[in-house]
């Protein structure tokens, strides 16, 4: 699936490079990145001897894949892992188990990629933009730290942060030389995205990137996000708690609940007729913005639990407003309901016992 | 969603339990001197909603504050504050104390913070209630734990010994609403109860405010930055930029038609179903230093209709119909206009 | 990548019209000190004292070490000797001038060494962590476990009297307390996002180290290392009247105080002059310390 192709009314915008990426190895038909089983456990250390008695687990066995020039949103509540995962796919945790393949290329496996090889393809925006800057850093020097490491030198690394700068919209005369402090949340946001973008990755992981900024500022960014990907040809991988934002921003969501992976589809397929029931219900969360059409009941009760002692089978049986007995004896798999829509519910696997997956198959 | 109409509130008083006129809130240090709040009016009666919204920055926090006096003692706070009939800028610190918990309370945005986390929830629920009311702690711990069950907290005989990081976000931020009700107070005010908290977990939190709301009858004022919070709970909302109030009126009107530009830039900003494939139209630039406000209308270099007028004074708050205000002079060509007509 | 068009958010820019001189935090902290008068004041005395000890040769009147026992405990105010002299008849003012240049000495030095070593320290345990950390860290506690001034007396008794010998141990002393400090701000920093965004872009632990950490670090081991300045005095002082640190006939506060001590009967005011001297001093660190701590303070 190609990206979408937005109205671009802004004329004066050069249309972007058509020329492939010379790093780019399958082809657009080969997924940008495959990441299978990737799992986290944190341990809690305790006792006398701080021996590990439990484990969190964060991501517990997720597998995905991400197709060049897509828009990959990841929804989902505290607990269930997006972060974590985020965190896993850029190395900045080592996974407990899994792999991720760049482009047909392992990552960190021995042969493949190194790490270090892997960031200069993939990067990460944060969501906090404050504390993502150093306070005592200049703009320029926060952007050319990076550049400096890998290799740049001063001169150079100073000029690709310039036109970095400019490339976000931030004119670098006058924000090259200026401090965190003296900037605004959005300009803040803007100098993060030129920094993850000055080493010049293909994919970018924006991890709540939008989540903390005022909604005007919010709008800014997401064009300037929407431009970038046009312009440089990049993949995103949007991780965001806010459904609205992810179903505008995004071709393909991918829903986590409690460091699992249960449904995963085009977004529109996703949002008009979502199957799991925690999806169903995630989505009738959303605040109505008609006063008269107000929500009157909650759709899921409880709290999201937490991922230290998850229920057994099905993660979500214990606020299912369909659950039954084989939902407590078996996890259930991903199956495919339709053309690139998978959902991990017994409910929706023809022949799983379920009562409503016989009606499906 | 289901359908439910909004349920119209019978005011049952004449006389404005909240009543505020030209509120100003200044912070003076040795570094600083800004104005934060410039010239704030309204009113509220018992068993209304008000809502303020903006942006940070916008004042709506501190305006909030000012009514409780909430404030570090940098805050100079002037204008006219009446609530109940008590003049809040002249009572002195026992006063105060006195009246902040028992006529008026308020939820916090950060539940883990606003508890202390080495006492447990039901002592601390227990220990304001034998302040104001003058009861015994045993006394109180039996308010508290009926307190938990109307903010509908399962097990919660259980929860009343357990300290504020077992709680997860949602069952804290009840326990808050709890400490917040124990005193019956006639005026509650939120500020951003919602905002830390997950989808599922803050549809029922908002769902549980309305409903503890009509049931007794207190006056409310939520701050918030989420128009779909505004929709959801909002009898009235008043749209705040750099310290003022820009718009204000019935939620459906406002929503409806926004007559302010910077309401209208907010809506149009505001990410929805609706927007996907299309570019966004954000309002242009950023919220203003208030500390260098310019001297005409604060929104003047973010508005696309600014004429040279707007950059003289600040323009006045007009009367568009049916108490929808705006402080803008488009708004007063239709006000007038309005004015003709009927 | 050239930068070839500007994408254009309209207004995006333009808010931000004027563009005035953008101040470094080290710029804001010295602002802000300039307007304090209360460090200001205490920095001069400082100052006006360190120059005395080390123009000492060429203000001060007499000789430090030409005794004369006709003149012995001359008090204050006397013509040729405006403090007075001592119990052997040296000029008080000219000692308390010499004095001075030890005892800063004493003062400064250890913790300058202290910082620098306990510094580099603890940054190392707070970043590495994990086994490093404990390795740096519990070795630390041991000695951090004895109170200062036992422990100083403890080392130079090992090592005997002398300036070299008090030197080592004072800088021991104050090398624990300097890397906890510095162990525990580079721990907090370390979790901070834009650590995590340096890691990501693949930089080794030095760079990271020498290009995020340091700067952030610098400031709070500063402050705790001025605050030991004072105490670095004392406990020299004090060395040197248990007969530990400096040996007569140099002139050292503490070791005049130990002397003078017999006098304080007959010339008490002579005898509290050297106490005089490092109560100042050790008050106008402080106060510069504070100081430093409140500009530091910055808002941002």
């Amino acid at each position: 699936m190609t990206a979408q192709s937005l109205s671009n009314p802004a004329s004066d915008l050069k249309v972007a490079a058509t020329d492939p990426d010379p790093r780019d190895r399958g082809g657009p038909q080969q997924p940008m990145l495959l990441v299978q089983d990737l799992k986290k456990h944190f341990p809690i250390k305790g006792g006398l001897l701080g021996r590990a008695h439990a484990h969190v687990r964060a991501v517990d066995g997720i597998s995905f894949d991400v197709r060049k020039g897509e828009t990959l949103g990841i929804v989902g509540e505290s607990g269930c892992g997006k972060s974590t995962a985020a965190r896993l796919l850029i190395r900045l945790i080592e996974p407990d188990a899994g792999s991720v393949i760049l482009d047909g290329e392992p990552v960190a496996l021995g042969m493949g990629l190194t790490v270090r090889e892997m960031r200069r393809q993939m990067q990460m925006v944060f969501q906090d933009s404050y504390a993502s800057l150093n306070p005592r850093l200049t703009i320029e020097d926060s952007i050319t730290f990076g550049l400096k490491a890998n290799g740049f030198s001063k001169v150079e690394s100073a000029m690709r942060a310039r036109s970095m700068l400019r490339l976000v919209g931030l004119v670098p005369e006058m924000f090259a030389q200026r401090y965190p402090h003296e900037l605004s949340g959005g300009q803040r946001q803007r100098v993060n995205i030129a920094r993850a973008l000055a080493l010049g990755p293909r994919v970018l992981i924006l991890d709540e990137a939008v989540s903390a900024l005022d909604k005007s500022v919010e709008a800014q960014v997401l064009n300037l996000l929407q431009d970038l990907k046009q312009r440089l040809q990049l993949t995103y991988i949007f991780i965001s708690h806010d459904l609205n934002v992810v179903q505008y921003i995004s071709d393909r969501v991918l829903v986590m609940y409690l460091g699992k992976v249960i449904e995963i589809g085009p977004v529109d397929r996703i949002y008009s007729s979502p199957l799991h029931p925690y999806t169903r219900g995630l989505l009738s969360s959303r605040l109505s913005m008609d006063p008269r059409k107000r929500v009157a009941k909650a759709p899921l009760s409880g709290d999201p639990p937490n991922p230290i002692d998850p229920p057994s089978g099905c993660r979500f049986r214990t606020r299912c407003p369909i659950t039954e007995t084989v939902c407590a004896q078996r996890e259930p798999q991903a199956s495919t309901a339709s053309e690139g829509h998978s959902v991990a519910c017994h409910a929706h696997t023809p022949g799983s016992g379920h009562s409503l997956a016989a009606a499906r198959a | 969603m289901q359908e439910r109409a909004v349920q119209t509130r019978t005011i049952t008083q004449t006389t404005p339990l909240v009543d505020v006129e030209n509120l100003a809130v200044r912070f003076v240090s040795r570094d600083l001197d800004i104005s934060v709040v410039n010239g704030v009016t309204f009113q509220l009666h018992q068993g209304q909603v008000l809502c303020l919204l903006g942006e940070s920055g916008s004042g709506k926090s501190v305006t909030m504050r000012a009514l409780m006096r909430l404030f570090p003692p940098t805050a100079r706070i002037g204008g006219r504050i009446n609530i109940d009939g008590i003049d809040i800028p002249a009572l002195p610190e026992s006063g105060l104390r006195k009246i902040r918990g028992r006529l008026i309370s308020m939820v916090f945005q950060e539940p883990m913070t606003a508890f202390d986390p080495v006492f447990t929830i039901g002592s601390q629920i227990a220990e304001s209630v034998s302040y104001h009311d003058g009861v015994s702690f045993r006394d109180g711990h039996k308010r508290a734990l009926e307190l938990l069950e109307l903010v509908q907290v399962p097990s919660a005989k259980r929860r009343l010994d357990a300290y504020p990081h077992e709680l997860s976000g949602g069952l804290r931020q009840r326990a808050m609403i709890a400490l917040a009700l124990a005193c019956r107070p006639k005026l509650l005010l939120a500020d951003e109860p919602t905002t830390a908290l997950d989808a599922t977990v803050q549809i029922q939190i908002l769902l549980l405010l309305r409903e503890l709301q009509s049931e007794l009858g207190m006056a409310t004022i939520f701050v918030t930055h989420d128009l779909g919070v505004a929709c959801e709970v909002a009898d009235n909302v008043a749209v705040m930029y750099a310290g003022r109030f820009v718009e204000s009126g019935t939620v459906a009107d406002v929503m409806d038609s926004p007559k302010h530009p910077y309401t209208e830039g907010l809506l149009r900003s505001t990410v929805h179903a609706g927007t996907r494939g299309e570019r966004l139209d954000p309002i242009p630039g950023a919220p203003p230093d208030l500390a260098e406000l310019p001297p005409g209308c604060a929104f003047a270099p973010r508005c696309s209709y600014v004429q040279p007028v707007c950059l003289e004074g600040q323009p006045a708050n007009v009367d568009v119909g049916g108490k929808h205000m705006a402080r803008c002079i488009r708004a007063a060509s239709a006000g007038a206009a309005n004015a003709l007509a009927g | 990548m050239t930068a070839a068009t500007t994408i254009d958010e309209p207004g995006a820019v333009a808010a931000v019209g004027k563009r005035p001189r953008s101040r470094s935090f080290w710029q804001t902290v010295g602002r802000r000190i300039s307007r304090d008068p209360v460090t200001i004041v205490c920095a001069i005395i400082l100052l006006i004292i360190v120059l005395l000890a080390i123009f000492a040769p060429w203000i001060a009147p007499y000789d430090p070490y030409r005794t004369s026992m006709a003149r012995r405990l001359l008090p204050v105010g006397d013509h040729r000797h405006w403090l007075g002299t001592d119990e052997l008849g040296r000029d008080l003012l000219t000692r308390l001038i010499y004095g001075g240049r030890m005892s800063l000495f004493m003062g400064f030095m250890p913790v300058v060494l202290a910082t620098v070593i306990g510094g580099m320290l603890g940054v190392i345990a707070g970043y590495a962590g994990g086994a490093i950390n404990m390795a740096i860290m519990r070795v630390i506690d041991v000695f951090y476990a004895f109170p200062s001034v036992l422990l100083a007396v403890a080392i130079s008794g090992v090592l005997g009297a002398g300036i070299v010998n008090s030197l080592v141990s004072l800088t021991l002393v104050f090398i624990p307390p300097v890397s906890r400090v510095a162990e525990s701000v580079t721990t907090q920093i370390r979790n901070q996002d834009y650590v995590e965004a340096a890691r990501a872009t693949g930089a080794s632990a030095w760079r990271i180290v020498f290009g995020h950490v340091l700067s952030n670090v610098t400031g709070p081991i500063l402050i705790y290392a001025s605050s030991l300045i004072s105490v670095s005095i004392v406990i020299a002082s004090g060395l040197s009247f248990l007969g530990l640190g400096i040996v007569p006939p140099e002139a050292e506060w503490g070791l005049m105080l130990n002397t003078l001590r017999q006098s304080i009967y007959v010339a008490p005011v002579n005898a509290i002059l050297p106490g005089v001297m490092i109560f100042v001093t050790s008050m106008c660190s402080n106060m510069i310390s504070d100081g430093l701590r409140s500009a530091m303070d910055v808002k941002v």
